[in-house]
């Protein structure tokens, strides 16, 4: 479990966190949303223990971060956003020399090697340098670094970065299951990656936290108006006006043959049916009805700007 | 003691995978040997004093080198926030990171033998013990320069800037008894006792004193102490 209380971070003059507070429990995938400078990277830096807080604490199994450091690395699994690699290294060498910092024997980094092999997808690339590993292969050892000691936490900035469509999902995946035995905290630019991988998001802006839920109750919390749209044909002045006196707040624009109304409504107070009939009724044609909702993204837009 | 292992092994094969070591190994290797090669039969003594007055030169350009890229490579890549979060100790880190540097100096020494044979091949009355001595002033010295590299290589993320600033130190503890007569005299037995080439001298005599062996130890312990300060305080940047 991950226990973040009244954490701050400041560099010099400038607050990067401002006072956040969430619980993260084991089995949970947690998406970690921030736009560039939102505070994301900084909090989960001080996570792993690479920076200490300014104030607040960080607690992981009930140990603090600060006095148990050490300990806690142990059982921490840390994917940094750049994904720094020794590029000179075989990936061999490179996973055996993090096996070696956890004092792995022989036997488990076998077996660990091979989980790690098959769940990253690595089997092709054991023997070459990490340089001469492609951007998406570089990504799955910086995973496979992070994942070789079996830690209970995995902290992964930006996991998905560099890899194409069907390593996005071969990833996704892999998270998924992950997160059923493990606790994950993944941050990512990518608000569809978020939205199709983590049971819950936590939204930081400007060094706080603007919301924190799973992705239904963010949307049911933070979803605005609905935007309809319809096409009508057949729409004369007196119709026109008639439309306007029944559905208020409509905006009719005129097209060649026909006019196309949009209008904004709460989910509460759905007129399309009553649209449907009074086209119906006044003998025009409905050519076309469509709505949209706001999606994560909109919602972020809203949060963060 | 596993996690030093495990870096200086790491740090090590570095050296080999890249032309660093190669380079240093082969141009230290002919500078020393053009240098001792040419006065030795002209001197006519049978020693390696010229030896062991070109190499503690030759140091000052070469350690810095070979360790400019220890810590400063590592926070420019920026594995070095990988390192900070596996459970290794900074010191851990920083022991294993600058005995690989050591190693290194202490292979291109061994190939200076090459002339202690030569000595023994054209020489008489050879003082060994001299010339025990002698090598152990030199890989004290080496220690003590590759500890002041090393702590320099933390102080930046840049390794031509950590390069100079080491050249800059390594030099002060190299000139500091070559500075006695601008010293005032009252200071002049203190920085005369922080040089290194002061202690040197003593050991290619052939002495070895505690005071020399003391000095040598705690000014690597001072610089490898401060170099692990320097890694612990990017937390608080």
């Amino acid at each position: 479990m991950i226990q973040v209380k009244g954490l701050i971070k400041n560099y010099n003059e400038v607050e990067a966190v401002k006072s956040i507070d969430f619980t993260i429990n084991h089995g949970e995938v947690v998406g970690f949303l921030g736009a560039n400078g939102a505070g994301k990277s900084t909090t989960l830096k001080i996570l792993t223990g690479y920076l200490s807080p300014t104030a607040g604490e960080v607690l992981i199994e009930g140990l603090n971060i600060e006095n148990h450091s050490h300990e806690l690395k142990k059982i921490v699994g840390y994917l940094p956003e750049s994904n720094p690699l020794y590029s000179e290294m075989y990936v061999y060498d490179l996973l055996k020399f993090i096996a070696n910092t956890h004092n792995m024997n022989e036997d488990d980094f076998k077996e660990s090697l091979d989980r790690v092999i098959s769940q990253c997808g690595l089997s092709g690339v054991m023997h070459k340098t990490v340089q001469e590993c492609s951007k998406g292969y570089k990504q799955r050892v910086g995973l496979a670094c992070a994942m070789i000691h079996n830690p209970k936490i995995l902290i992964l900035d930006e996991p998905v970065t560099g890899l194409d469509p069907n390593q996005i999902i071969e990833i996704r995946q892999l998270i998924r299951n992950l997160g059923k035995e493990k606790l994950v905290l993944m941050s990512s630019h990518i608000l569809q990656e978020i939205e199709a991988t983590v049971d819950r998001i936590i939204i930081i802006d400007k060094g706080k936290i603007v919301a924190d839920g799973t992705t239904k109750k963010l949307m049911n919390k933070f979803m605005g108006s609905i935007r309809l749209t319809a096409e009508v044909v057949g729409m004369t002045e007196a119709k026109l006006e008639k439309f306007k006196v029944n559905f208020k707040k409509i905006k009719v624009t005129k097209l060649k043959n026909s006019h196309k109304v949009t209008m904004q409504y709460n989910k509460n107070d759905d007129p399309r049916e009553n649209i449907f009939n009074f086209v119906v009724k006044n003998k025009m044609t409905l050519l076309e009805m469509s709505t949209k909702t706001d999606n994560l993204e909109d919602i972020f837009r809203k949060l963060t700007h | 003691m596993n996690n030093i292992i495990n870096t200086f092994k790491k740090e090590f094969s570095s050296y080999f995978t890249s032309p660093m070591a190669y380079i240093f190994l082969v141009v230290f290797g002919l500078v020393n040997g053009y240098f001792f090669s040419n006065t030795f039969f002209l001197i006519g003594q049978s020693d390696l004093r010229s030896l062991f007055n070109i190499i503690p030169m030759v140091y000052l350009f070469f350690i810095p080198a070979i360790t400019m890229g220890l810590i400063a490579k590592e926070k420019n890549l920026g594995t070095m926030e990988i390192i900070c979060t596996l459970p290794i100790k900074e010191h851990e880190f920083v022991i294993g990171k600058y005995l690989a540097a050591l190693a290194l100096i202490l292979i291109g020494l061994i190939f200076t033998i090459v002339h202690f044979f030569t000595l023994v091949s054209f020489g008489t009355n050879i003082d060994y013990g001299a010339l025990f001595t002698g090598y152990l002033g030199l890989f004290f010295a080496g220690a003590v320069y590759a500890a002041i590299g090393t702590f320099s290589s933390s102080l930046f993320d840049n390794q031509v800037v950590a390069f100079i600033i080491g050249v800059f130190i390594v030099l002060m503890f190299f000139l500091f008894d070559k500075l006695l007569i601008f010293v005032p005299s009252f200071m002049a037995g203190t920085i005369q006792y922080m040089s290194v080439d002061y202690h040197m001298s003593n050991m290619s005599r052939g002495v070895i004193d505690t005071r020399n062996i003391i000095y040598f130890v705690s000014v690597v312990g001072i610089f490898l102490f401060a170099t692990v300060q320097s890694l612990s305080s990017r937390k608080w940047k």
